[in-house]
This record gives structure tokens, C-alpha cells and sequence, in this order.
């Protein structure tokens, strides 16, 4: 009893120095290598949320902060990242998300609720959503170099 | 924008886009001399001199997918409604540092915000830059330093959402240490 008491204060304390981060990242790894995830960057979904100025005042922050916290909780294999404004401030925030093997895809007026049908729709069952920008949409690199 | 954190978010971009390797977000409180100063210094391209003066200028951008440039106009807006001002310095080569000022008790003042986020955001997207924040409030202070993160994690990506969470912990921790409340 009085162990399970001492596991359990153990869990609650707060990380507050670089030491207990450590020692969380040792639990952390011991999970981690029970679970083996795979690691091929080719076979993961790619989503970048647009985080210029326009896309911070429209709330991306929060969106992205939610795509990062579910595809993670949902075991989804995928990399979270921020680009720039694509010229869609119309729409913001816009997020552009990647499958393996496809086109990217650009979804504006992105807030909590859609990205959850995104990630549901789109990236689980690769099922078109509502909210697609253009057809003829090219990455931000893309449009730089002409 | 709704508040400081999402300033400063705003204005490391730029930072990231000046492709600097090093960035430090500094936030100093001083409640004698009634003072909020926010500083971000980079190591990026920089910015020659005609460019410095056109960049408070709403209508000036570097980027070419849009005619106009909010961040640092809103940002400079924002420290002078309080009594504030906005400051840059900045060399090509050499990077640029920004410097806002707000009269802390004015009641323009932005709240801080989710600094901690916005700080993981930063950190998750961009694990190959350096960071550090210096949090300092009447004479106690906190500072956080992505190298000694990385040093703490060894070969444990700082990127990876659970230790990202242990992070974002840590920082909201420190910070409640001395009275910065998100």
C-alpha cells in the first residue's frame, strides 16, 4: 500500500529542473521501445500549419498546438510543422497536409473543430473535406522560384 | 494579436526566416521603474539600412505572396498605445535585435499569454535552432536554453509531443516560481 501511495506522489510531482526532465525522458524511452514505431520519414503524413503574422492573429497557434496533441494521442505517425503565409490570409489559419504518396492539400479557415474532421476525414480515411483552398496549389518553395 | 506571447511567436518567425541559428526571446519586468521590455535578438541575415527604415512600414514585406507586412507595424503600435516604444537594431551579416518596451501598469498593455506555448511551438518546429528565453521579474529570473534540453534528453528528439509536454511543464513551473502567471 504505502508503495503504490509513493508511485503515485512520484507520477504527480511537476517537472521543474532538467533533472527531473531527464528522468521523465528515461520512463519516457522505456515506453517508447516497448511500442517500436517505425521510422521511415516517407511513410508519415506531413501537415504544416501556416504561422506568419496573418495565420498567429487568426489563431494558428491554438490549431496547431491541437493537430500536435491528436495525431498524437490518436497514434497517427505524423510530423507537425509551420511554414509562412502562402498568400491566404483571407483564410487563415490554413494548414497544408501531406500523405504519403499525394499531393499536398491546403485547407483555410482551419479552427479546432475542422481540424478534427481533417485529421478524421482526410488523413485516417483520405476522404476530401470541405475547405480546400486551390486546385492548382503550389508549396510556398515552389511559388519562390518562378 | 491577442497578446504578448503571440508577438513574440510573430516576430521569432521573422527571425527564423532571416535563417538565424541562434535566437534569444528575452522578457524583463520592472515594476519600480514601470517597465515591460521584450527583446529579440537573432543571428540571422540582418538588415541593411534603407531596409531598417521601411520595415515599420505596414506596407512593406519581404515576401512576395502578399503586398503587406503586419507583424513588426502591429508590434510597434501595440508599445506605443501604452507610453512604449519599439526599437531595431540590425547588420547584415550580423543579425538583428528588436527591442519593445510597454508601460507595464498601462491598462493597454497586452497580457503575456501562453508564453510556454509558444515557446514549444518554436522549439518542436525548429529543433535544429538554438534557444534560449530569459524570463526576469523584479530581481528573480528564469532562463531556459535548448542546448542544455538537448543535453538533459541525449538522443531523444527534442521534438517528440510527450517530452514536448514535459517541457512545456517545466516552463509553466519556473515561471509560477516567480510570479508569471500564463
Amino acid at each position: 500500500m504505502l508503495i503504490t501511495i509513493q508511485r503515485k506522489n512520484q507520477l504527480m510531482t511537476k517537472i521543474k529542473s532538467l533533472a527531473d526532465l531527464r528522468k521523465k525522458k528515461e520512463d519516457l524511452q522505456a515506453k517508447i521501445a516497448l511500442r517500436e514505431k517505425s521510422d521511415s520519414p516517407e511513410g508519415r503524413v506531413l501537415v504544416k500549419v501556416a504561422m506568419a503574422t496573418c495565420g498567429i492573429a487568426s489563431g494558428s497557434k491554438d490549431v496547431m498546438e491541437y493537430i500536435a496533441d491528436e495525431l498524437n494521442k490518436r497514434n497517427i505517425d505524423a510530423i507537425v510543422s509551420q511554414t509562412g503565409c502562402m498568400g491566404y490570409c483571407y483564410a487563415e489559419p490554413t494548414i497544408e497536409v501531406t500523405l504519403p504518396g499525394k499531393e499536398p492539400v491546403v485547407y483555410g479557415d482551419v479552427d479546432v473543430k475542422k481540424a478534427d474532421e481533417i485529421i478524421e476525414k482526410y488523413i485516417r480515411n483520405q476522404e476530401l473535406v470541405d475547405g480546400i483552398i486551390p486546385v492548382n496549389y503550389q508549396t510556398i518553395e515552389n511559388n519562390k522560384e518562378e | 494579436m491577442k497578446d504578448l506571447s503571440l508577438h513574440i511567436l510573430d516576430i521569432a518567425q521573422n527571425s527564423i526566416t532571416a535563417k538565424a541559428k541562434s535566437i534569444f526571446i528575452g522578457i524583463e519586468e520592472d515594476s519600480a521603474a514601470n517597465t515591460y521590455i521584450i527583446r529579440v535578438e537573432d543571428d540571422g541575415c540582418g538588415m541593411s539600412k534603407e531596409v531598417l527604415e521601411l520595415v515599420t512600414d505596414p506596407y512593406y514585406t519581404s515576401r512576395t505572396t502578399r503586398r503587406v507586412g503586419l507583424g513588426i507595424p502591429l508590434f510597434k503600435q501595440n508599445a506605443e498605445q501604452t507610453g512604449g516604444y519599439l526599437a531595431i537594431d540590425s547588420e547584415p551579416g550580423r543579425g538583428t535585435v528588436i527591442e519593445a518596451m510597454f508601460v507595464h501598469d498601462n491598462i493597454d498593455r497586452p497580457e503575456l499569454g501562453d508564453i510556454s506555448g509558444v515557446l514549444l511551438l518554436l522549439i518542436g518546429a525548429n529543433p535544429e535552432l538554438h534557444f534560449r528565453y530569459v524570463h526576469r521579474k523584479d530581481g528573480q529570473g528564469y532562463a531556459l536554453d535548448t542546448r542544455e534540453l538537448q543535453e538533459a534528453l541525449d538522443d531523444m528528439p527534442v521534438s517528440n509531443p510527450n517530452i514536448l509536454g514535459y517541457i512545456k511543464e517545466m516552463i509553466t513551473e519556473n515561471l509560477a516560481a516567480i510570479d508569471v502567471y500564463q
